[in-house]
């Protein structure tokens, strides 16, 4: 009898699918004058000083591990952080844990929360680990679609539609990747109502919440009364400080919670990289001693280029969302036949640009593109005369 | 009216070719408000110019430059202006500054060749009443100038697709 591996392979996670992204990456590969709307992170590169913390810390010999929880001074000054930009109060000695990038966050909340057959309400579109990572987890992710109607967010009704006696937690996605949208203290007084009266636990990733773009900024769900008990925050490093390769990410929520997910960090992971450490610590400490420069200059060029592409789309005639968060636009496509893979395709194949398909971030993101606006003007100014002829000639 | 105005310098110094509607979208205001921003830094010399950065070193022109230190004796009434000025008005003389400590006024100076940069300096600067003392540095290489890099290596290192 022949050896076949697949036999022995768990079959919940061989039936998750691979993210739908890979082949348009393959193909754009071998397009060297191709234009990428298709990143997901920072065009900026770390700010200098924050690289150089951690070139000394190589240099002096800090080779060693970490607590387990991560640098006490980091997890220090990332409460001191919490608390200045956020209101949110935690003890930096058993409410912060340093993971490694806010993915590991995610992982950590889903796998302390489910139990088997338990179920995780994941509003769509929205990022493409929550619903594997759900399923990875034993539970089952129960997809909540929101569209550009509800400013692309989760509303009160689709939450009393979608839970049922099984349903223990809820991912909160906001300043949401790909559609931008953000929760305003009205919706989430709602929505906290209906997590507390449903009993449910709130994982909020507010891996964004630094480019929000409206006045009053982010608010984190947790400062609402009777929420900061059920709710784990997940954050980090990448995008606010243009630190995605570093991966550093932490968690913020009850000592209950961060004990059981510090326990599987601890025999998993075991601690966050020490550098990464050291150059998140430098990143929060300047940016307290300097009112956040680095992030209020990031923010500043990132709503700049938001506007002009919101712009842009609606000028080609486009029903585009005003995405008041993250970087990510999520125009509609012209009502062609075609699907939102079909037109990223032949995007990509007719015009040489790279933009991601809706459905790429789940069933609801059909008919809609995700166009990242990180990305140098001279370069998107091209994508967008180029998206714009190609629309014209549809 | 000042945010706007420094947010349209903080763009204009990275691209002064954007068209005026680009700078009133980026910035979320009329074309209206851009425009007479603009002109009004325009009228009040904030904006000088709009000139290119230029890397020379890939062009074919030959060129020398120099930081030349110079002692000057400061004259009644008019302090360092006037030798300023009369420095500042030769060609050859491309940035001057009055500076503290062991000399007075530092020149970025250009010529096309060595030896007319050395001309420049014996002939035309050191003659000058009330110059006292020059010293000469040539430039090898210009690493950076105006906040700008000039060395090559800003490839783009993400990845093309990302979700």
């Amino acid at each position: 009898m022949s050896f076949s591996p697949s036999s022995y392979l768990n079959q919940e996670i061989l039936n998750v699918p691979k993210s739908g992204i890979r082949k348009f990456f393959d193909v754009a590969q071998t397009m060297p004058n191709a234009i990428s709307l298709g990143v997901g992170e920072p065009d900026f590169i770390t700010p200098y000083h924050i690289r150089n913390a951690a070139i000394n810390s190589i240099l002096d010999g800090e080779t060693q591990y970490t607590s387990n929880w991560g640098l006490l001074e980091l997890r220090q000054e990332i409460a001191a952080y919490m608390k200045e930009r956020y209101h949110l109060t935690y003890d930096p000695g058993k409410e912060v844990l340093v993971t490694v990038g806010a993915s590991e966050g995610i992982d950590l909340a889903l796998r302390i929360l489910i139990n088997p057959g338990d179920e995780v309400l994941v509003p769509q579109p929205s990022y493409v680990s929550y619903a594997p990572g759900v399923v990875f987890a034993g539970g089952k992710a129960v997809p909540v679609s929101t569209d550009a109607s509800n400013n692309f967010v989760l509303t009160p009704e689709a939450v009393l539609d979608a839970v049922t006696e099984k349903t223990k937690a809820v991912i909160l996605p906001y300043p949401n990747n790909p559609t931008g949208g953000i929760l305003d203290r009205e919706a989430l007084e709602k929505l906290a109502k209906i997590f507390v009266e449903k009993d449910l636990i709130v994982i909020s990733d507010e891996i964004y919440a630094e480019l929000t773009y409206n006045k009053e900024g982010h608010i984190s769900i947790a400062t609402l009364p009777g929420m900061w008990e059920r709710t784990i925050v997940i954050n980090g490093f990448s995008k606010a400080f243009a630190m995605t390769g570093w991966r550093m990410g932490y968690l913020c929520a009850p000592a209950a919670f961060c004990d059981v997910m510090c326990k599987i960090h601890q025999y998993t992971i075991m601690c966050a990289p020490r550098q990464g450490q050291v150059a998140a610590l430098q990143a929060l400490r300047r940016g307290r001693e300097d009112g956040w420069q680095d992030v209020e200059q990031m923010r500043n060029s990132y709503n700049q280029r938001r506007r002009l592409m919101v712009k842009a789309f609606r000028d080609m005639g486009l029903e585009c969302f005003e995405p008041l968060g993250a970087f990510y636009v999520f125009p509609a496509i012209p009502k062609v036949g075609l699907t939102s893979e079909q037109f990223c395709e032949r995007l990509l194949k007719e015009m040489e640009v790279v933009a991601v398909p809706g459905t790429a971030f789940g069933e609801s993101g059909e008919g809609h593109i995700r166009c990242c606006y990180a990305t140098a003007l001279d370069l998107l100014n091209e994508a967008l005369d180029r998206i714009a002829r190609f629309v014209q000639k549809l | 009216m000042q945010n706007l105005q420094m947010e349209l310098l903080q763009i204009l110094k990275e691209d002064c070719r954007l068209p005026l509607e680009q700078l009133a979208t980026m910035t979320g205001v009329s074309l209206e408000e851009a425009a007479a921003a603009i002109a009004d830094m325009e009228k009040k010399g904030v904006i000088l110019r709009y000139s290119p950065v230029i890397n020379w070193d890939k062009t074919a022109r030959e060129r020398v430059e120099a930081m030349i230190e110079v002692r000057v004796t400061p004259q009644r009434d008019q302090g360092f202006d006037a030798i300023a000025e009369r420095i500042y008005r030769f060609d050859e003389v491309k940035s001057v500054y009055l500076m503290s400590g062991a000399y007075d006024l530092l020149l970025l100076v250009e010529a096309p060749t060595l030896k007319e940069l050395a001309f420049f300096v014996s002939t035309k600067l050191s003659t000058l009443e009330t110059v006292t003392g020059t010293a000469t540095h040539f430039v090898l290489k210009r690493y950076k100038s105006e906040g700008i890099i000039f060395e090559d290596g800003k490839e783009d290192k993400r990845l093309v697709v990302m979700a």
